[in-house]
């Protein structure tokens, strides 16, 4: 590939739904070979803006040049054979499951007829084979996507859309279900496209991502350009203006807890691992923080009766906790905030209030006939609670900004009072200031139950824990102190192949508002 | 132009209904006669029946395409137990309820313990019924007085109570299967609509897997939507065998068809754009007012599957094609 030097420019792009308007003349310029990221809390307009670059949406005005051409983005195909490719945030709408990887990667071809009609899989496997190198995928290409990991199968449809060789790649969150491994050979895939002159258009919440790849930092509040950051980058300042507020110190106080709720004995989480013992108390917020796959979510799934311990006890106030389904667990007042809520948590028909009020119906029904005044006043209350932006509660949830959808979710779990709060990657799809709000309300509201909240990302999990425990293949390897955590132990437990020798799990007294900085 | 698509889509099918009558009425003056009007219903409530057994499916997101077998299958046996072991009419309704249950309950095993795909599952249903009831008879039509095959006369007969559900009138005028039908309409429309089962019930049809993890009982409200909707087309097939007093091999033919037409037809009724119970009756009533109307005028009897095929391609473009959710 030679070396592109193209210029995208974005001129005075206007968009609004309805009187709401989304977007205020945004104006960008992104050049090839550079990573331009693209921060914004949610309902900043990001979304919109790359629907509209991607043809999803018509803007109702401004222009966008490539090169100083003027182009028509009205379709997404359109947008694509002006050189503009996007990959957005959910990855299933980039692959598509049943096929191979091979077919996945030349999808393109394959629908355009750019194929021959009858394929030979060798030859599909030698196209294949040039787009995987693209971003050096190093998977059997016979495998289904279906049974890839997330990360993977990421990988594919971010080789899928390289696949056209872009002049402009957005990617929207890509590292959004991946872990910091997993993120890391994203990253260098990447670097590899802006070396090879593609501009970048990069989007996320995460700041140790922004901090790996971006070149120029745009930030974006309500719908306008608020801040444009060149070399040298000044991270704080970009959040600063992304949030339009000073970001407060997020450290808060160390709670001991209360009583000793949930006591684990000699469990094991798989049939190879260790053993372990825990006690986990009333007040505490308790975060679970290991890469993925760690056995974190193992964790917490298996005390939802979503799968089983391989081994030993867990008694919830003296008696012994072993539930076969979700159903149990919420009669007996254990609930849980899954992760991926598009797939496990928001049933897509339902109203916001409905989508509230589901696990409890039975709390506001007589003889199975639902009271609707009741439930609406519940769900207000509970959506109140968890600040929930929204226009009228009867709306659709799609018609939320993901922040917001998650704040529903948790909404759900606020509306009866439970013993054990499980919660699975809360923060995921969540822009800085809902998941601060987020945070704040778990805590004012953790008095009287056990609180576990699965985080693979460590800043995250700072944020609103008292204690952090990491795992690592399934075994427990760190048990910290917010107030006395040491960094280097922990991110060496979370890191450290299986077999290696791990620090012991207590940790050191050290500086813990140093983490934020 | 939106606020019109909006209110095109909520009322397109209430208006059609309603231009529908009025264009009869003025046509046919005898359309409108009170008569007319019942018989009209009369026709459309073992449809409507089904209809809305099928809504329960549906609701779940599932397919259960043995109504009209269930529903023949039922009128069978409601007739052997009559006719051949002369058992009376409680019996009768009770073996054919049965018949809808077991049937219930073996469409959700097979959807639910055996992971059979909806369509498939209630496709060999289908099929495993319209045999079965050709078995016990020989393939012969059931009527009182007919020789066994061993050579002597049925001992039974269809009791007067029974022939009453399918051919009485309330005041002289109300037909009992257009009663039965209406109140088994509120009676789902309640359920689905004001319950926390009904509610749970579209829970799962929208995410089964959120749903489960939000504490429902999957597998259950699967089983009792197919149970519903087995009952629901065994007092189709009661009330069938009641009007036309025989157990008649073929005539459960057209009501899997009609049955499911109707329920799709409701998808389109007040813009709900998901299976309801009170647009499944409302689907029904449709296709029943186009079919009378067009016999009054006239229209040959083998036309009537193109323009029940008619109404429900439009109906469904309505639905599918002008909703914004799907857009």
């Amino acid at each position: 590939m030679t070396t592109q030097s193209d210029t995208i420019e974005i001129s005075g792009i206007k968009k609004s739904f309805g009187t709401n308007t989304v977007l205020h003349d945004i104006s960008l310029t992104v050049s090839g070979g550079e990573v331009l990221a693209l921060m914004g809390a949610n309902g900043a307009g990001k979304s919109t803006l790359v629907k509209i670059l991607s043809g999803v949406y018509d803007a109702d005005g401004g222009s966008i040049a490539v090169n100083g051409e003027p182009c028509t983005l009205d379709t997404p195909q359109q947008a694509r054979d002006s050189g503009i490719v996007t990959v957005h945030q959910i990855i299933n709408d980039g692959v598509v499951q049943d096929l191979t990887i091979a077919e996945n990667l030349i999808l393109d071809q394959l629908c355009d007829g750019r194929f021959p009609a009858f394929m030979s899989k060798s030859v599909l496997h030698e196209r294949a084979r040039e787009v995987a190198a693209t971003i050096g995928i190093d998977l059997p290409l016979d495998t289904q996507v279906a049974d890839l990991s997330q990360a993977d199968k990421q990988l594919v449809a971010i080789a899928r859309a390289l696949s056209v060789k872009p002049r402009l790649l957005i990617l929207d969150e890509p590292t959004s279900s991946l872990s910091e491994r997993e993120a890391l050979r994203l990253f260098e895939a990447v670097e590899h496209m802006r070396d090879q002159g593609v501009a970048i258009m990069y989007i996320s919440h995460r700041m140790s991502d922004i901090r790996r790849l971006a070149d120029r930092i745009a930030a974006l509040r309500e719908g306008r350009i608020v801040g444009l950051f060149e070399k040298p980058l000044d991270y704080d300042g970009a959040v600063h203006s992304m949030l339009g507020h000073a970001v407060g110190e997020v450290m808060h106080a160390y709670k001991a807890g209360d009583q000793a709720r949930m006591v684990f004995d000699q469990v094991k989480l798989a049939e190879d691992s260790r053993a372990f013992d825990l006690e986990l108390k009333t007040g505490q917020i308790v975060a679970l923080t290991g890469l993925l796959s760690s056995g974190c979510a193992t964790v917490v799934e298996c005390l939802f009766g979503m799968q089983a311990f391989a081994g030993g006890r867990v008694t919830l106030d003296g008696t012994d906790w072993r539930v076969k389904s979700p159903r149990e667990a919420i009669d007996a007042g254990v609930y849980m905030v899954q992760e991926d809520r598009g797939n496990n948590a928001i049933i897509p028909d339902f109203s916001i209030e409905n989508n509230t009020s589901l696990p409890f119906l039975k709390s506001f029904s007589w003889f199975s006939f639902i009271n609707r005044e009741r439930e609406k006043a519940r769900v207000k209350e509970a959506i109140d609670l968890t600040r929930v932006k929204y226009t009228d509660p009867t709306h659709e949830m799609m018609t939320l900004s993901g922040g917001n959808q998650q704040k529903v979710m948790v909404a759900r779990w606020m509306l009866e009072n439970c013993r054990v709060l499980l919660l699975n990657e809360p923060f995921q799809g969540v822009d800085i200031s809902s998941r601060r709000q987020i945070g704040k309300l778990l805590r004012e509201t953790a008095q009287d139950r056990v609180t576990i909240a699965v985080c693979t990302d460590v800043e995250e999990a700072l944020e609103i824990a008292d204690r952090v425990i990491v795992f690592n293949h399934n075994n427990l390897v760190g048990d910290h102190r917010i107030d006395q955590i040491d960094m280097a132990t922990l991110i060496k437990q979370i890191a450290a192949a299986p077999d290696a020798d791990l620090p012991s799990s207590s940790s050191a007294p050290a500086q813990a508002t140093e983490l934020h900085a | 132009m939106t606020n019109f698509r909006d209110q095109a889509i909520k009322y397109g099918l209430l208006v059609l209904l309603a231009a529908m009558i009025v264009f009869f009425s003025i046509a046919q003056p005898a359309f409108l006669s009170m008569i007319n009007v019942f018989i009209i219903l009369q026709s459309v409530s073992i449809v409507a029946i089904l209809a809305l057994g099928v809504t329960a499916t549906l609701a779940v997101n599932g397919f259960d395409l043995s109504i009209g077998s269930t529903a023949a299958f039922s009128m069978m046996m409601a007739s052997y137990v009559m006719i051949v072991f002369d058992g009376g009419t409680t019996a009768a309704i009770l073996t054919a309820l049965g018949v809808g249950v077991l049937v219930g309950l073996v469409n959700g095993f097979m959807t639910v313990q055996m992971r059979v795909p909806d369509l498939l599952a209630t496709l060999g249903m289908m099929f495993l019924l319209l045999g079965l009831q050709l078995i016990p008879t020989q393939g012969r039509s059931i009527a009182a007085g007919m020789s066994l095959s061993g050579g002597e006369t049925a001992p039974g007969k269809f009791t007067e109570a029974f022939l009453f559900l399918g051919r009485a009138r309330l005041f002289d005028i109300i037909p009992v299967p257009v009663v039965i039908m209406l109140v088994l309409a509120v009676i789902t429309y309640l359920f689905l609509e004001r319950t926390r089962h009904g509610r749970v019930m579209y829970a799962i049809g929208s995410n089964e897997r959120a749903a489960h993890l939000a504490g429902a009982r999957v597998k259950f409200y699967r089983y009792l939507a197919y149970v519903m909707s087995g009952v629901y087309s065994s007092i189709g097939g009661i009330l069938l065998a009641a009007r036309i007093g025989r157990g008649d091999v073929s005539s459960g033919n057209s009501l899997l068809m009609d049955g499911v037409a109707a329920a799709l037809i409701g998808f389109a009724v007040l813009g709900a754009a998901r299976p309801n119970a009170q647009g499944s009756a409302i689907g029904a009533l449709l296709v029943g007012v186009l079919l009378n109307g067009l016999t009054m005028m006239n229209t040959p009897y083998y036309t009537q599957d193109f323009i029940k095929g008619l109404v429900l391609v439009a109906a469904l473009m309505f639905t599918f094609g002008l909703s914004k959710k799907r857009a």
